[in-house]
Order: structure tokens, then sequence, then C-alpha cells
């Protein structure tokens, strides 16, 4: 017993703010009844319906879980493949080649501050409620951390490196490959950790267009059903999903990306 | 004093202005075929903007310098430049670090890597191949660059100060790996350095520069019998004569 304890010490240590959180929720609710279920049911009840929605019960919202979390992704993982696919090639160009900064630079830094939200009502505009225009939303609060990240991380480039580099009669694109973009990656990295962050966050909001499915439709439905047990189910599912997208990339990370100290 | 050798670089009124601060003034010189050339100056001589044009990383203002008698092309010419910054590359291993000038060079794969254990041997580092850059010392960093730089056998070695950061005892022993490699591949080395003891160590022929705008002071040859003896009568002699045209106060 103390084997196991001594063994999953800094699990353990974890596990108690979980708990703890659990705890007081149960207190506030079923225990002491503090408030009102209406405004916050118990753990026992958000986990019921949490059982009931996974195990494919489509009421109130019109769907299962899984088909609302196919449907996120769907929305998410298009919006952020685009996004990444045309952000990081973007970011390591115009960090490269100065005179595509000077063409380009303008433009982005006027984009980069406008958040991916106030784009839904251009996107409604010009690709109506469905698919696409969702896409649309996450696909720029994907491309810029992309963008940013990718060009910062080419900015790092040693001189030094670039230097050893050229005296061996390393061309451009030798310098690009071999010392630019090895230096960079760590930040690129970064950069799709952040994209994958921000164009999930831009989920919800994407999914307040006219949607039938989605985790962000599910806990407005909810909302207006006064049911927040399913409102708090698609906000736990989300942060779930969110971690474990993140925790994938981490792990990509550490087999693709080298040391850079 | 005859030197028979053909002459390798020629450096020939090598002038460099960063707009209107005159840098080097009017520099020529000659290198021999394997010969060992150190060069000293005061600090902040402008030693480093003199490597710098060698290699054209700076592009000199008016001068000209040959390699082989042709103007300097490092897509031809096979030259290795050792910084005196570190300047392993910290994404690679040891080994792939000490193959980078081979990668860039696109030399074939199986002969890349024979040159590759061939010189992590010489510097002794077979065993650290699959370290990286921040698992090693600083002098084993110095050796990774050295492996790297002998690895593309370059007909010129150009070296500024790679041993400004080390240790005494360490950049002793590092000098004499220096030497024998440099004997072993007959490798013509210009060496810059503001260490006087180590210039007479190392060279075969000093040249002092003057402080800025950078010239050539004097030429001396050093003719004293290796391995060298730095508590030798003749050595301390030669060192004392180049402290003395160094001294600026």
């Amino acid at each position: 017993m103390k084997g196991f304890f001594e063994k999953n010490k800094y699990r353990l240590i974890s596990l108690c703010s979980v708990a703890g959180v659990l705890l007081i929720w149960e207190l506030v609710t079923d225990v002491f009844h503090l408030i009102s279920p209406m405004m916050l049911p118990a753990p026992g009840k958000v986990l019921e319906t949490f059982i009931y929605k996974l195990t494919g019960g489509v009421n109130p919202d019109g769907g299962s879980l899984l088909q609302h979390i196919v449907s996120s992704m769907k929305i998410s993982l298009g919006g952020y493949f685009v996004g990444v696919l045309i952000g990081v090639p973007l970011g390591i160009s115009m960090a490269w080649s100065r005179k595509f900064e000077l063409f380009a630079k303008p433009l982005f830094d006027v984009i980069r501050p406008i958040p991916a939200l106030a784009w839904i009502p251009l996107m409604i505009l010009w690709l109506g409620i469905g698919y696409e225009s969702k896409v649309g939303i996450i696909f720029f609060a994907a491309f810029i951390s992309a963008t940013i990240n990718s060009y910062a991380g080419i900015k790092q480039t040693n001189k030094v490196h670039l230097w050893v580099a050229k005296t061996f009669g390393a061309s451009n694109r030798q310098l690009l490959f071999k010392v630019a973009i090895p230096t960079a990656m760590p930040m690129i990295f970064t950069g799709l950790r952040l994209a994958l962050g921000s164009s999930w966050v831009a989920l919800v909001a994407a999914e307040l267009l006219a949607a039938t499915k989605g985790l962000g439709y599910m806990i407005q439905v909810s909302r207006m059903l006064g049911r927040p047990d399913v409102i708090i189910v698609g906000m736990v599912t989300i942060g779930i999903i969110g971690y474990l997208l993140s925790s994938i990339l981490e792990k990509l990370q550490k087999k693709f990306v080298r040391r850079t100290k | 004093m005859e030197d028979n050798r053909k002459d390798k670089v020629k450096v020939t009124h090598l002038t460099k202005k960063f707009d209107d601060l005159l840098v080097l003034d009017d520099i020529s010189f000659t290198v021999k075929e394997g010969e060992f050339l150190c060069i000293v100056g005061p600090t902040g001589c402008g030693k480093t903007t003199f490597l710098n044009s060698l290699t054209k990383l700076y592009k000199p203002t008016s001068g000209e310098i040959l390699i082989n008698d042709e103007p300097v092309d490092l897509l031809r010419h096979n030259i290795a430049y050792i910084f005196q910054e570190y300047s392993t590359m910290p994404w690679l291993t040891v080994e792939e670090n000490v193959g980078f000038g081979l990668d860039i060079k696109n030399i074939p794969k199986s002969e890349a890597k024979e040159k590759v254990n061939e010189y992590l041997q010489v510097v002794g580092l077979e065993k650290y191949r699959n370290y990286y850059p921040d698992q090693l010392s600083a002098s084993m960093l110095q050796r990774v660059v050295i492996a790297r730089a002998f690895a593309t056998e370059p007909e010129v070695l150009l070296m500024d100060e790679p041993y400004g950061q080390l240790d005494i005892e360490l950049r002793f022993r590092l000098e004499d790996e220096l030497l024998k490699l440099w004997e072993r591949n007959k490798t013509t080395v210009i060496f810059i350095t503001h260490n006087i003891e180590e210039a007479v160590y190392l060279g075969e022929r000093i040249l002092v520069l003057t402080n800025k705008p950078t010239g050539i002071k004097k030429e001396i040859y050093n003719n004293i019998q290796r391995p060298r003896n730095i508590a030798a009568k003749d050595f301390v002699d030669l060192r004392n004569e180049v402290t003395d045209l160094i001294k600026w106060w």
C-alpha cells in the first residue's frame, strides 16, 4: 500500500484539486442545498446526464454527445488545418524574405488584432450560415497564432549558425531548411498548439450561427431549455477534448522537435 | 626567409568601411599552402571584420581576396570557419553536428558517415555521438566545432579566437589537438587571436595588426622547433617581441 502512495505521489496531489472542487460542489448542492438545482445541478446529476448523452441519449437538444462532438470536430479541425496550412508557410516566408515581409506584414498587422469573432457577420454575408462560414471563423482564429509564432521562430535564427552554413557554401534554400526552420520548430509547434486552443475557443461562438449539431449548439439550446446539467456536460466535454488535442500535439512535438537550447 | 610553397590565399589592398568608419585599411598579404598563420592584434582592432570580409560574410569595400588565384567563392572553395561564439546547432546531435558541413556540401551519406566517424575519433567524442550540445561542456562543444570543420577537409581553415572562452589547461590541450590535425591534413590555417602566447605557440608566421583602422604592423616568422616549450628562452624572446609590437600604452 505504501508503495502505491510513493509511486503515485504526484498524481495524487493533482487529483486533490479536482476532488476538492467536486467535494465543494457536492456540499453546496446536494448536501446543504445552498444553490438551486436550476442554477447548479449536483455532480451526480451531471454525471448521470453525461452518461445518458454519451450512451446515445438525444434529449433535450436532439443529438447524442458523439454526434455533437463529431460535428464540432469537423468544423474546428477543418478551420484549424486550413489556418495552419496557410499560416505556417506565411509566417515563415514573411520572416525569411525581406521583400515579402515588406509586402505582406502591414496587411497582416492590421488583420491580426481583429478577433476571430468579429468576422462572424462578414462570414455569414459571404458564406451563408452553413459549414463554410463556421470553418471560416475558426480559420481566422487558427491562422493568426500559426502565422505569428512561425514568424517569430524564424526571426530567432542565430546569425552565427547562418554564417557557419554560409561558409560551408550553403544555398539560400539550405539556409532556410537546414538552419532557420529547425531553429523555428519549437516556436512553430507552440503556434500549432495556440492555434488549436484558439480554434477550439472560437468554436462555441461559431456554433451560435444557426447550427443543428455541435457542442456549442448543445450548450446554447440547453440554456434556452433551462438544463444547466446539459450545459455543464457540454462545457466539460469541450474542456476534455481541448485537453486531449493539446496533449496529442505535445506528444508530436516531443517526437519530432529536437532540443533547442 | 625562403618559402617555396604555393600561394594559397592572396589578399590585396583589402579595405572595409562601415559607412564612414574605416575598419580595414589597405591590407595585403599572402598565405602559403599548408601554412599556419597567426594574426594578433589589440582587442577591438577589427580582426573579426577582417575574417568576415575574407569569407564574404561582409562585402569588402575595396580590394581583392584570391584563393588559388581565383576570387573567393564559397561554393567552389572549400572553406571552414570556426567562430568565436558557440556555433554548434542545438537541434542536432554531436554526430549530426560534425556531419553538418558534409550535409550542406551534399557529400554522399556513406562517405559522410566515414568522415564523421573518423573525426569523432580524432577529437575523442565517439562516446558522445548521440548527445545534444546542451549536454556537453564548453571544451567538448569546441571540439565538436573543430571536428565539424576538419570533417569537410577544408583547403583553408579560418579560426577566430576559437579558444577565447576556455580555461588554460583546456586551451593547451585543444591547441595541441589542432596542431596534430594541421600536420595530419596539411590544411592552410589562418588563426586569429589576441593571446600572444597562443600565437607564438601555434603559428609558423605571425601577422601583427595595428589599432583601428587596422593595417599590418609587422610580419614575424616563427621557426621555433616543435613541440614548442613556452618556458624556453627563444619562445619567451619571441613572445616579448610580439608583445612590444602590440603594446598600445
